[in-house]
């Protein structure tokens, strides 16, 4: 692992991967194809484009202007916003791979992190320099702020269609039906979650009920 | 409104997805009298506004025959009338200094050609400039007018009108009179809006009547429900207003009270509306908060639901203050809708009610009928309350930077007073210093006025370095194109054929 760190061609290929993010996002469909089925990806790369992506949320709520986003700071939990992105992204790509790979869909979990990370690519891209432009405005220009802000969580919901389209080789219409069919895949997931965490606390709270129990009456 | 969309949806997004599970925090420390919200709708402590001066009761005012769940307050130079409705009379009493009251006169009865010379359940009472008395009688279903010693001039019957249902009594409740010496009046079970008389006592219509609120599934509802089903549901009818007052510019303050906490909390009623001569509602909204008093309904010390206005009363400096019955409290507000001061509370200690129905101010001192307690409360400002509406009248005056200066010391009394921040922020602009203004603005989230103080800050930032812009721009042009012309030239050097030997 060192020696590979140490190695010229491992920064390279890393660069060199990160750079194909910016190809993807403007040729969606080439792009994707080419990133696995070419191998011009890397998880390397596609782990830098999600911390951007945190970062560029979290420094959001610091840096934009009060104009745009107020933070009620007293409530905020940094972890917990965090996860608000990684939660939904987890839930996405495991109920994502779980459905597809039930009905011909070519891609590993693997990938479909791969891609969808790559198609987050446009919010950093774009929430960065929308954060520092958000100062220079006032509120009669306000609409220039929230039109690109927008637009950069339509594209890269865009370009996680596309990707997911590519990645399993689904025709248009299958890969819309699949898309749709994944939130659904997640409300699962999450019900599952919650029925799971609720049994337990309850079969854990039985358990101490009854030992507390006996303690009593020995 | 861009403003509240914006915060709308970043409190949306926080709330969507910071579960931040902290609920509100159990707070055992105990609230000061005065309040105010901050921008997030927070509440927070002040110092007081007002202080109570005294409590006045029957015996006080050395009056014979006690008070007896008096209705109506009155306001004229330095004499004060309070409707005794329980009494059938009206009492006078002059204000012969700050905090001494004496009996001028007990008016129960006039002079004139009329039947009956008595009152019966007087409710309110308002005096034209000319010194003229309109009373309205509102057991006797008219509203009296009389000179200034008390001779009949004539009466305003029950307003001829056909959609009026002829069987339901007339009960004048609430009376002003504007400058053209129009009476307005609210009264009891007539929800078309207030009756407005002309100065000759022709009934000349109903103005300003509210909004009829209702939802389409109710409406759906009804269409399907029977007849007595429907007639078991709530119609759609206005509210009725509850009190009226007419400020200096003859614009009149009209409130209803008994509003449905969805309607208020849709914004589809409200709660106080400021009408122009046409009815139509002209009160400006622009704080963070909407103008319904307290912000938070929920059940604390066995009162719960919103605010109950039943009187408002406004200074000549345009900030109105609301008389809360619910929960006895008092809620200022300024020209733009923000929240000046609230203070109050149920209760027996001074400075609380027990039922308050009328509020009326001498100058900046305020009084509060309590109709149980049948006690009149004199409020006079502090240094605070006093302090602030110097710096408000200043700033109308355009003299911006006394106006700060009064602001700063607001600000030195209470460093979470937000109209204070504005105010020093609005005065700077005033006085072009844009980048101290904007930092002003932005510690209380103004984003209108950052915006104006932003925008000229910015202009005279770029004429400013104009020089140094141009330069920069012209740079970013010229020397990318003089390398590639320099590149050029070296490659065509390279590639000439003079130098290949």
């Amino acid at each position: 692992m060192i020696a590979l760190l140490k190695k010229k061609e491992t920064y390279q290929h890393y660069i060199a991967t990160l750079k194909f993010a910016l190809y993807c996002i403007t040729h969606p469909l080439d792009g994707f194809w080419d990133l696995t089925h070419e191998k011009r990806g890397s998880y390397a790369a596609a782990n830098t484009i999600l911390i951007l992506t945190l970062l560029a949320r979290v420094m959001k709520l610091r840096f934009t202007s009060f104009i745009f986003l107020n933070v009620y700071w007293e409530d905020l939990n940094i972890f917990l916003y965090i996860a608000s992105v990684l939660f939904p992204l987890l839930l996405f790509v495991v109920g994502n791979w779980a459905l597809t790979t039930l009905f011909d869909g070519k891609g590993r979990l693997g990938q479909v992190y791969m891609a969808t990370c790559y198609a987050l690519t446009p919010y950093p891209l774009m929430q960065f320099p929308l954060m520092i432009f958000s100062n220079f405005v006032t509120v009669d220009e306000a609409e220039f702020y929230s039109v690109l802000s927008a637009i950069s969580l339509i594209w890269a919901a865009l370009l996680i269609i596309a990707a997911m389209g590519q990645i399993h080789e689904f025709s248009m219409s299958k890969n819309l039906l699949f898309m749709v069919a994944s939130l659904f895949a997640m409300l699962v997931i999450v019900f599952i979650l919650l029925l799971f965490f609720s049994m337990i606390s309850q079969g854990v709270a039985y358990f101490i009920s009854l030992a507390r129990e006996m303690l009593f009456r020995l | 409104m861009k403003n509240k969309m914006v915060k709308r949806i970043s409190a949306l997004v926080l709330s969507a997805f910071v579960l931040a599970g902290s609920p509100m925090a159990v707070c055992a420390m105990e609230r000061s009298y005065t309040y105010n919200y901050d921008w997030w709708g927070d509440v927070q402590d002040s110092p007081d506004a007002y202080t109570v001066c005294g409590v006045y009761t029957s015996s006080d005012f050395g009056l014979d025959v006690n008070l007896k769940s008096p209705e109506g307050l009155y306001v004229s130079g330095n004499l004060v009338y309070i409707c005794d409705t329980g009494n059938n009379r009206i009492v006078e009493l002059e204000r012969v200094s700050t905090e001494k009251f004496e009996v001028k006169r007990i008016i129960d009865s006039f002079k004139g050609d009329v039947e009956n010379k008595t009152f019966s359940g007087p409710t309110d009472i308002a005096i034209s400039e000319a010194g003229e008395f309109f009373i309205a009688d509102k057991g006797n279903g008219r509203i009296l007018k009389l000179d200034k010693d008390l001779n009949y001039i004539m009466q305003f019957d029950k307003p001829v009108d056909s959609t009026l249902d002829p069987a339901i009594g007339f009960l004048p409740n609430k009376i002003v009179i504007d400058t053209a010496g129009r009476v307005y009046c609210i009264a009891t079970g007539i929800n078309k809006g207030l009756i407005k008389y002309e100065n000759d006592g022709v009934f000349s219509g109903f103005v300003g009547a509210t909004k009829v609120a209702y939802d389409w599934m109710d409406y759906i509802w009804k269409k399907f429900a029977t007849q007595e089903q429907r007639a078991q549901m709530e119609s759609f009818v206005p509210t009725e207003y509850d009190n009226i007052y007419v400020d200096h510019e003859g614009f009149i303050y009209a409130c209803a009270g008994s509003v449905e906490e969805d309607d208020l909390d849709n914004g589809t009623v409200d709660a106080i509306r400021k009408l122009n001569l046409m009815g139509n509602d002209i009160l400006v909204r622009n704080g963070e908060w909407p103008v319904y008093g307290d912000l938070y309904w929920g059940e604390g010390g066995g009162y719960e639901g919103p605010s109950y206005f039943s009187d408002v009363t406004a200074f000549d400096n345009d900030i109105y203050v609301c008389l809360d019955r619910n929960r006895g409290r008092l809620f200022g507000y300024d020209d733009q809708g923000k929240m000046v001061f609230g203070f109050g509370g149920n209760g027996n200690l001074d400075g609380y009610f027990r039922k308050p129905i009328a509020i009326e101010h001498m100058g900046y001192d305020l009084m509060v009928l309590d109709s149980l307690d049948c006690s009149l409360t004199l409020f006079l400002p502090t240094e605070f309350g006093s302090l602030i509406y110097q710096a408000i009248d200043q700033f109308d005056d355009g003299d911006y930077d006394a106006s700060g200066e009064s602001w700063q010391k607001v600000m030195d009394l209470n460093g979470n007073y937000d109209l204070a921040y504005i105010g020093i922020g609005r005065s700077l602009l005033r006085q072009e210093k844009y980048r101290e203004a904007m930092d002003y603005f932005e510690l209380k989230y103004d984003a209108e006025n950052y915006s104006k103080a932003y925008k000229q800050y910015r202009k005279e930032w770029v004429e400013e370095h104009i020089v140094a812009i141009v330069i920069i721009i012209l740079a970013l042009f010229l020397i990318p194109l003089s390398i590639g012309k320099v590149k050029e030239i070296k490659h065509e050097i390279d590639i000439a054929d003079i130098f290949r030997t």
